[in-house]
């Protein structure tokens, strides 16, 4: 049992530092915290994230796993996280490309055809397009496959009428990958196909969703009378539901390098400075408890993952472990930030970062936290995720399943 | 990276369990667990032998998971780590081969009141060699051979060697929560005492007794608390209610996610404190703390949640939910409870935070 890398880990990690520490500093941006929480672009940034992934794609850094016949390096997926790792330590913008590279272009390079796959890989991976999910609607969230957004034939084109919500990024991508009802007399898992759009084709229009936090990473869209060529479906028609399943699991295969929870020594940090009539609120009992428990759940993930990452540096499949974490973590930090909201008393309630203890972090992340319980599959969705596939347990009853799309029951 | 166990110790762990699936089901448990006269399964005892650091956390996995009902933990991560520990060559030598052997067995002899454990709560004296005071509760001290005794002597606090079955001894069975594991009240009138370790170094030598200790504990929650998962899951597939299996309900379903979150937040904790106690790195302390409060938690919720999926059955004394029920609590303070160990872990981030 060892943390370090084995021989050809260290050889690749040197490698990538060595070449990050020549390269990376110029392509920092001055900003914290991620591009994408606001709804203003700013041009700069994305212009200097645009030239750094340009950058690590002529070195072979940009989608280390990606195969060679998409253009990528042929890596592996430890060497993925190794760069990750190293690259985490300068203040570089990936965020942009994460869900176009990630989840949407491996589809579009699987089901594609020649044409699409070169038309798309290059520039992705060079960071000239960015691309977003079309995904859920106003009426499906946890339910992706209620799609009402409909693509109807005509002659060699579709026509598409809906509204997409929950986009990110939809304001500034180049391309989007929808997921569309092209048969609504057939249950509704069967009448789904996946296209690909140009975000700036007549009849898109993207709206941005105010949060409650105040940002505006979120958007709807408006698709009216989207007309789309045939060419640009991805698979086969109305085999939508399969082609949106691979985004998942490549959603999975895309093992991140999360390291210490978000906030933790902040707390510490916090407990220090807030006074009670008895010292420190660091010395009191009740907060020391939670601490305790905070710590367990922190470094039970941070261990986790050390065993997902020892599965793919042997180049095993990582084992269901590595499904707990977003469950574990978005609770977490809610906890931490109203904890350390509560701990600042009355005072807790002023969230001018001129005023709250570290800028107002706390009441930003109390106010963001909510999000992290639902985006990307809400709490209830990973805990049936856990109990179907981990545990083996049933699914839930599906009254909808044997139904022609049509005649299934909506809400308002 | 490789942190995980061996291909070794992983064959080690599949052996152990082959062995206790045949050699302890729960019908083995409950001989001990029905027979007042029965403190441990002899048996089964003798065919367990003692084996290195992260050879032990398989095997704890395994005692853990078959819920064995013998004195191991008492033996090995108690005595023998005590002795490996703070024993002089002499006391290696004499007793070390014979833990390995099985013929000896071992107990911790530390509480003499409810509460925890704390330098005023010591009241068991040692003068002249003779050691003199009553230590309750003993877990296996109506069974064990040799005991380390927590006393005074001067001033200060030291730990002893003693002699269970000489002169000055007296050891009463007591009733207990896990009659599976057996708990005594062991009165000490000049029994023969040996210094064991330092004098006056009796509470640091303790704790780092404990330290060891809880990592290979914390081993055996997650076994026992991983069983209690896999007992909920079957029941919940193979009971129907209202037309389908209960596990279909997302109430069940939601209640065994969780279940399983807290084992392997419980399990990779416990992996971290391998790692610490193989390497005796700085970080045991806080390592070990973090895996015990993991584990404590993790049982806890498998233990009275794997009740409460079984229903009515789950209540009733045939069913086996109620052994992992009772000894998620013995393993639970036999080596200080939550409470202590929650304090001793934030200490411990507080003293790496101010390094």
């Amino acid at each position: 049992m060892d943390f370090n890398d084995t021989p050809e880990e260290a050889a690749y990690r040197a490698k990538a530092r060595a070449w990050l520490a020549d390269n990376a500093p110029k392509y920092e941006i001055r900003r914290v915290g991620s591009p994408m929480a606001e709804q203003a672009v700013d041009l700069e940034d994305m212009a200097r994230a645009k030239a750094w992934q340009a950058k690590k794609a002529e070195a072979g850094y940009a989608q280390i796993t990606w195969p060679k016949e998409w253009g990528g390096p042929g890596g592996t997926p430890i060497q993925s996280v190794i760069f990750s790792q190293e690259e985490g330590r300068y203040n570089l913008t990936t965020a942009y490309f994460i869900i176009g590279l990630s989840m949407c272009l491996p589809v579009v390079m699987t089901v594609g055809d020649e044409e699409t796959r070169t038309r798309f890989g290059g520039p992705a991976l060079r960071g000239d397009d960015i691309w977003c999910q079309l995904f859920s609607e106003p009426s499906g969230g946890s339910d992706v496959a209620a799609v009402r957004t409909r693509a109807v034939r005509d002659g060699d084109d579709w026509v598409i009428n809906g509204q997409k919500v929950w986009t990110s990024g939809a304001h500034y991508s180049d391309y989007g990958f929808i997921i569309t009802r092209t048969d609504p007399d057939v249950p509704k898992h069967k009448g789904l196909t996946m296209f690909w759009i140009d975000m700036k084709a007549p009849g898109v229009e993207c709206h941005p969703i105010h949060q409650m936090s105040g940002g505006a990473h979120f958007n709807q869209v408006y698709l009216t009378d989207v007309r789309i060529s045939d060419k640009q479906r991805l698979g086969d028609v109305n085999d939508g539901w399969r082609v949106s399943m691979m985004t998942l699991m490549y959603e999975r295969l895309a093992a991140s390098g999360v390291g210490r929870t978000q906030g933790f020594d902040d707390v510490v940090n916090l407990a220090r400075e807030i006074q009670t009539a008895d010292g420190p609120m660091l010395r009191n009992a009740s907060f020391r408890e939670r601490l305790a428990d905070w710590h367990v759940q922190a470094e039970g993930m941070k261990h986790t993952l050390s065993r997902t990452l020892t599965a793919l540096s042997r180049g095993d499949t990582p084992g269901p472990e590595s499904s707990i974490g977003k469950l574990v973590l978005a609770n977490l930090s809610q906890d931490l930030a109203n904890y350390a909201m509560e701990m600042q008393d009355e005072f807790g309630i002023v969230s001018d970062p001129a005023l709250a203890p570290l800028q107002a972090a706390f009441q930003n992340a109390l106010l963001g936290s909510p999000g992290g319980r639902i985006a990307g599959g809400t709490d209830e969705i990973m805990r049936n995720i856990i109990a179907e596939r981990v545990l083996g347990l049933p699914g839930d009853v599906r009254v909808d399943k044997n139904l022609p799309f049509k005649d299934i029951p909506q809400g308002a | 990276m490789n942190f995980d166990f061996s291909d070794d110790q992983k064959f080690l762990k599949s052996e152990a369990r082959r062995f206790l699936e045949d050699q302890c089901p729960p019908a083995r448990v409950r001989k001990v667990l029905d027979d007042p006269a029965k403190a441990y399964d002899a048996e089964l005892w003798q065919a367990v032998g003692a084996q290195g650091c992260l050879e032990l956390c398989v095997i704890a996995e395994e005692l853990g998971r078959a819920c064995a009902p013998i004195p191991f933990g008492s033996t090995v991560y108690f005595l023998a780590e005590a002795l490996m520990l703070a024993g002089s060559e002499a006391q290696k030598t004499r007793l070390l081969p014979k833990i390995a052997a099985g013929e000896v067995i071992g107990a911790l002899a530390t509480s003499e009141r409810p509460g925890p454990l704390t330098e005023a709560s010591v009241r068991a004296r040692v003068e002249g060699g003779k050691l003199t005071g009553d230590k309750i509760p003993v877990t296996d001290g109506d069974i064990a051979d040799v005991a380390v005794v927590l006393a005074r002597e001067g001033t200060g606090i030291g730990l002893f060697l003693v002699d269970l079955k000489g002169p000055g001894v007296k050891a009463d069975t007591l009733s207990s929560l896990d009659p599976t594991r057996s708990v005594a009240r062991v009165v000490f009138s000049g029994a023969h005492a040996e210094p064991l370790g330092a004098a006056g170094q009796g509470m640091e030598l303790l704790q780092q007794v404990l330290d060891r200790a809880a990592v290979l504990i914390a081993f055996e929650q997650v076994g026992g608390s991983d069983k209690c998962l896999e007992m909920a899951r079957d029941y919940a597939l193979q009971r129907y209610a209202f037309g389908r299996p209960i596990g279909g309900y997302q109430a069940i379903k939601h209640k065994l996610a969780d279940m399983y979150v807290k084992n392997e937040l419980a399990r990779s904790n416990a992996y971290y404190g391998a790692w610490a106690l193989n390497t005796e790195a700085a970080e045991l302390p806080l390592a070990a703390a973090t895996a015990r409060v993991a584990a404590c938690a993790a049982y806890w919720y498998a233990v009275k949640e794997n009740i409460q999926t079984h229903g009515g059955m789950g209540f009733t004394w045939d069913v086996d939910c109620h052994l992992y029920y009772r000894r998620s609590r013995q393993l639970a303070v036999v080596a200080g409870a939550p409470a202590v160990w929650k304090e001793r872990l934030v200490g411990e981030l507080e003293r790496k935070n101010a390094a």
